[in-house]
Parts: structure tokens; sequence; C-alpha cells
């Protein structure tokens, strides 16, 4: 530049200094005062609540007030998300003590594996000393799956396992029976004579999405029943067994020749809307469906739908088993005040909240014994009440797998690894029903994919 | 210079009545089109707006329905699922990173165009180069150090990440702007004795007034749609709208109505501040700063 800018340069610079100088302060005093805030107003215990954002959870939510009510020295924040962001925001957290949560909602996936890391506070003595809490009210396959050496270490807000939802409507004027024991040659025999696509009626839904959470739950239960494993005990895959490639092109094929369309991208919730509107004339999935199907205000098929157990094969049961829990984190500085909402969550009392002030169909199925026995309850609950007690009485490796195996757990493998792995195989499986590869390429991928883990679990001796 | 000047405006008056002549068709066709494709950008957002009205089984329905009796339960349900703080904390996350951008982004910009500094094209780079690292490659380390700092779901987290995050891109919109000055007028303003400050304050800042505008709308368009950093690092305190949005959605149960209504709620202040901006904006983004 030319000489008369000079002088205004040296300005400049000094100028730029001061700005920056003013810039850093701001931020900092900014950092200051967010960082002041940490304890709550009014001189309360507040805790965090991670939950996933499903129907009973938001009721839980709405219903916050008569728990600050009962402990008014409490205050609770809620954290809802969908399954999978909740999933990894709360496996994030735990697993680096990040410390945001003093409850948080997990799984019979997680549990036994967040124990066993030391990860979680043990419930057990909480739950025996809760007045009026009642532990062994719980269902005992539920029980059992939420236990690390006998020891509860989270507690069931609902739990479910898996059944045949199917129009009795459409049975009746076809002139079919539904046996009271269905097995997986019945189901492809109704859907063959059901479905018809020129009038939109699909003869089955059935997952079909990528995810070890969709396609791979209700694919599991059949290859367990189809006589399948994922490892044997000796950590070998076992993916490309004939029992396996029986069960997943059985399951491929009935999906590509009598389910919906579009199955390889459809999951719960599209399989949900399909039957709730009148498209699919039977859907084996979550017990958990009933609270959608027979609720008026999104279904159009109540009073049509009648439930049979989980289609066999091999075995005498099939159904999965599931439950959202909830748990203390390790890292929890307010343990005691954590445990006063989480047994106020989980309580006998609080099913009875929910069926008079939120309606008697939202009521958390599927956790305690006494929920059935609540006359409100067991009037709405009359069509699956015992359809889905006794689907979560037979859900145990026992009664649903013909094969011993060295992990717990019956729709998923119960390793960290899993998610991953689970998943990858849900991509081959979906590509197989979009039609993109054959049953026989998507589980010779499978295999490797199973093979690579396995390796990991033979070499370190766990 | 008359015989220069004398044919100019004789151009535009004679264009105008040329293309009205010549292009009749050509245009009208022209103009379907691009009603055809405005409708098609747009048709996802009359969607939006038409299934926040429904019930959650009419918004699920298929085919889709197009009449039906419209109600506001999903605003409803939105508004008393607890939508303040989170609308409050985005006010605050984009607000406050927006200002500290503009803040720093003027002068360094000033120091990269009007008078450049050393080396400017490597820090140039070096301000661009931060954007190239994907998000999802540092979440662990920010993760971890924002736990260690006791930092973790704490909006002034994501003002300082958002403030980060937008700076590379506002340096350099505002250094574009800032060399569409002519030094001519700049050497005017210090001639007529104007220093720094007067010059940045009565000269400069006028000329580039629609480029701020645009830059700030960028920050704040960024900064509020932001989801990856306010999912991962905030819980129940700092979460906001994102975060709010997709807690609207369930795995269990119908949610397309609801997810319309909250998307809607979400979506009014962006095309509000747009809206505001929209003059300065097209000045600002189109024509350059001072054509």
């Amino acid at each position: 530049m030319k000489f008369p800018f000079k002088p205004a340069r040296r300005a400049s610079r000094r100028q730029r200094r001061r700005t920056g100088l003013l810039s850093a302060l701001s931020v900092f005093l900014l950092v200051l005062t967010g960082c002041g805030g940490d304890s709550s107003a009014e001189g309360k215990e507040e805790i965090v609540v991670a939950i996933v954002s499903n129907p009973q959870m938001q009721d839980a939510i709405s219903l916050k007030d008569d728990f600050t009510g009962k402990y008014p020295d409490v205050d609770v924040r809620f954290v809802s998300l969908p399954e999978n962001e909740a999933r990894a925001k709360i496996t994030a957290s735990v697993a680096t003590g990040g410390g945001e949560f003093d409850v948080v909602m997990i799984s019979n996936y997680e549990t036994p594996m967040w124990a066993a890391n030391g990860w979680l506070t043990n419930l057990q003595d909480y739950a025996d000393k809760t007045e009026g809490y009642n532990p062994d009210d719980f269902i005992p396959t539920i029980r059992e799956a939420l236990s690390y050496e006998g020891d509860l270490y989270s507690v069931p807000f609902y739990g479910e396992s898996s059944f045949l939802a199917y129009r009795s409507d459409l049975f009746e004027q076809a002139g079919l029976t539904m046996p009271e024991k269905p097995t997986w040659d019945d189901i492809r025999r109704f859907a063959k004579e059901l479905n018809d696509p020129e009038k939109g009626m699909s003869g089955v839904c059935l997952r079909g999405l990528a995810g070890w959470g969709e396609v791979m739950a209700p694919l599991d239960t059949m290859i367990n029943t189809y006589g399948g494993r994922w490892f044997d005990e000796d950590w070998n895959a076992t993916l490309d067994t004939p029992e396996v490639k029986a069960a997943v092109t059985d399951y491929v094929d009935l999906v590509r020749s009598h389910g919906q369309p579009g199955a390889a991208t459809s999951g719960y919730g599209d399989c949900l809307t399909r039957y709730a509107q009148g498209n699919a004339a039977m859907w084996y999935d979550a017990t958990a469906m009933v609270s959608s199907v027979e609720d008026p205000k999104s279904s159009l098929v109540v009073g049509k739908t009648k439930y049979a157990p989980a289609p066999v094969k091999e075995t005498e049961d099939a159904g999965w088993l599931y439950s959202w829990s909830l748990a203390i984190p390790q890292t929890s500085q307010h343990k005691d005040a954590a445990w006063d909402f989480i047994s106020w969550m989980t309580s006998p009392d609080y099913m009875k909240l929910v069926g008079e002030k939120v309606g008697w169909e939202r009521v958390p199925p599927g956790s305690r014994l006494s929920t059935y026995q609540l006359p409100g309850y067991a009037e709405v609950s009359e069509a699956y009440a015992k359809p889905t007690l006794s689907a979560m009485a037979g859900a145990s490796q026992e009664t649903s797998m013909v094969l011993p195996v060295p992990y717990t757990g019956l729709q998923f493998v119960g390793i960290p690894e899993f998610q991953d792995l689970g998943t990858r195989v849900a991509q081959q499986i979906s590509a197989a029903i979009a039609g993109q590869k054959s049953v026989d390429e998507a589980l010779d991928q499978a295999q490797r994919y199973a093979r690579t883990v396995a390796d990991s679990y033979q070499a370190g001796g766990r | 210079m008359a015989i220069d000047t004398a044919p100019a405006p004789a151009r535009p008056a004679e264009a105008p009545q040329g293309r009205r002549k010549g292009g009749g068709k050509p245009s009208s066709l022209l103009t379907v089109l691009t009603w055809i494709l405005a409708l098609g950008f747009f048709s996802p957002v009359i969607w939006m707006v038409l299934t926040s009205f429904k019930q959650e089984s009419a918004a699920a329905s298929s085919p889709p329905t197009f009449f039906f009796e419209p109600t506001l339960d999903q605003y409803r349900a939105v508004l008393g699922a607890g939508a303040g703080p989170y609308f409050l904390n985005s006010v605050i996350a984009t607000g406050v990173s927006t200002v500290l951008v503009i803040i720093l982004a003027v002068p360094a910009s000033y120091a990269l165009s009007i008078r450049p500094v050393k080396k400017t094209q490597d820090v140039l780079f070096f301000f661009i180069s931060t954007k190239m690292l994907p998000v999802v490659a540092v979440i662990m380390p920010i993760y971890v150090i924002a736990g260690q700092l006791n930092m973790l779901d704490n909006i002034w987290t994501l003002v300082i990440l958002y403030t980060a995050m937008n700076l590379p891109i506002a340096v350099w919109m505002m250094r574009s702007f800032f060399q569409e000055v002519p030094a001519e007028v700049l050497e005017a303003a210090q001639m007529d004795g104007a220093g720094l400050l007067k010059t940045l304050r009565s000269v400069l800042m006028p000329m580039v007034a629609p480029g701020l505008a645009a830059t700030a709308l960028i920050c704040v368009i960024f900064a509020w749609n932001e989801f990856f950093f306010a999912l991962n690092l905030t819980a129940a305190k700092a979460a906001t709208v994102p975060v709010f949005l997709v807690s609207q959605m369930t795995s269990e149960g119908l949610f397309l109505a609801k997810l319309s209504a909250a998307s809607v709620l979400a979506s009014l202040p962006v095309v509000l501040a747009g809206w505001v901006a929209q003059k300065q904006l097209v000045r600002g983004l189109s024509m350059g700063a001072v054509k």
C-alpha cells in the first residue's frame, strides 16, 4: 500500500489485537457463567433420566407430577430419544463414565454385559428393601434376563415376547382355522391363500429392514426353531449350516412371495402401519404391538384381530424375549433419588395410575404378573393377555432352541460385538429380500463376518 | 462522450420489446416449467404442513389422504411436550455463536483481503481445512474432553463449537465481500482524513452490509439445524430443537403427524429470519457487495 496508509496500518494492528482480546474475554466470560449452573434450583435434588421415546415412556413423562407429589425433594428431567439414538447415547455415556444420566433405560441385551463390566449399580438390595415393591412379582423369564449372578441390575418397565397377530374376519371368510400352535408351514399356506396384492392385501407382514433389532429379531427366532444357531459351544460360527440355510430360505421366500411390497425397507413401524390400516392378513412381531393395534385412534382392525403363539418348527416355543428396563449407572451421584424414581415407574401402583389416568390399554405390559390381575387391565386385554403371558413364559433358550449355545439371548447374541455383527448380517439378509443376491451368497458373507467375531473369542479364550 | 452514451438508453428500451414480441411462447413455457420445478421443490414442505394438521392414522394411511378434517391436536401435543426449553437453548446457541462469529470474522477477513497479512493464502487454507475433517471423526475426543471439563450438557459447549464450526465459512464469505470494495473508495476516505475505525464504520460496513446479512443468516441456519453435536453432547439441560424433533419419533407407534407439527414449528424461526433478511440476502448472495 502507499505511504498515507502506513499510520492507519499500525492502528489497525493495534485495533485487531484489541478486538481479539475483547472476543476472547467475552467467550471466557460466557463459559464461566455457563459452568456455574450445575446444581439445580430451589435446593432440590435433580436427576436426569434417559429413556426411549416409545408411547408408554411418553406416558410416564406425562405422569411426572404424581412422582414429584410423592417425592417433593426430587426433580426429574427427561431425555427421550428414539431407540437407535437412545441406545448409542446411553452406551457412550455409560461406557466412558460421562455421568450425564442418573437413570438409563436399557434392555436385557445390555444388562448382563454392563453388570459384568461393573458399569451398573446392583439393585437387588434396593428392590428387596422397598416396601410394597415386590420384585418376586416380575415375570420370571424377564427377571432372570435382567439379573447377573443372581442379583437384579435393572428392573423391567415393560417386557415383550413375540406372537402372531392375524385377521380373524379374513380367516373366517376364507374358511381357514388357525391351529393352537401354528408351524411355519401353516403360516406359508395361510399367507398364500390370503395374499391379494390387487386389493392391497399382503398375506403376511414380516420385517425386512436391515438392523439387528429389525429383520434379525423375527428371523433369529425362526433360525432357533429350525435348529440353527449363531455359534456352537466352542465359538465356531455356524451360519452356514443346513438348518440356518433352511430357515433363512423359508423366511426370504415367504416374504418375497406373499409378504408386503418393498419388504427390504420395512421394519416394525411399517408393518404396524400396514397391519393397523388393514393391509396385511398376518403379522409376526412383538407382543407390544397390542397397544397400537388395539387402539381405535391409530388402528382400523380393532376387534378383528386374534393372536396365536410364535410359529414353530422343531421346538415347543419360538418367541423372543425383550424388556425395556431401568438401571442406575455407577457414575450417578444421586443413586437414592434415582431409585426413588425407578421404584415409582416400575411399581404395581404405577400400573394402576396409568390405567386410571391414561387408559388401561396403555398400561406397560409384560413386566409384572399382578398387572394381569388388575380388573381394568384384564377387561381390555382379554384378547391378548393370555397369549402374551404364555409367550413370555415360553421365551427361554431351553424351550425355544434345539442346540445349546455359549451366549445369552434368543433374538440376539449377548456379546458387545453383536450390534455390529447383527446389523452387517441383517444387511445381507435385507439384500436377499430385495433380490439383490441369493440366500447362499448372503449367508456366505454372513458366515465370514461371524467367523471374524468367533476368532476373537476363540483366541481370547473368552 | 455524447456519441458513446447515446445508444445506451436505447438498448434497454429495445430489449424487452424484442423479447416480448419474439418470445411469447417460450417465455410462457418457461414460466410453466419454473412453476412446476418450484412446486416440485416445495411439495415436501407443503406435505409436511398438511400432515401436521392430520390425525396420526390419517397421516399414516396409504394411499395418502388429501381431504381430511384438520385438527390442532398435534400442535397441542408438541407444545404440551415442553418444547420451550429446547427453543430457548437453540436461540442461545444460535444467537450467541452467530454474534461471536461475526465479531471474529470481520476483522479476520479484513486482514485477509483489504490489508493482506503475510501468507494470506496459507491462512485461508488453514481456516477452510478445519472444515475438511468429518465431524464424526472428532466426536469422541470432543466428548471425552467436554466430559473431563464438566462441560457435557452445557449450552456454552455448543456455543463454542458452533462458533468454531461457522467461523471458517464466515471468514471466507466476508473476505469475498471485502475484496469487492474498490481500493479507490478506501483511498478517498483516507484522503478525507478518516481513521481506520471511521473507515470501517462509515465506509466499509455500509458497503458490505448485504454480505454481512447473508453471512449471518448462513451461520444462523447452520447453527439452528445442527444435530450431531447437539445429540451427542447434550442431555436434559442443553438440548436444542433438532434433538427435540427426533424425540418425537418412536420405534413403536405412529408419529408422522406429530413429527410434522414439530418440524413446522422448528423451521418457522429460520423461515422468518430468511424472510426478514430477504432483501439484503438477494443483493448479498447474487450481486456481490457493491455492484
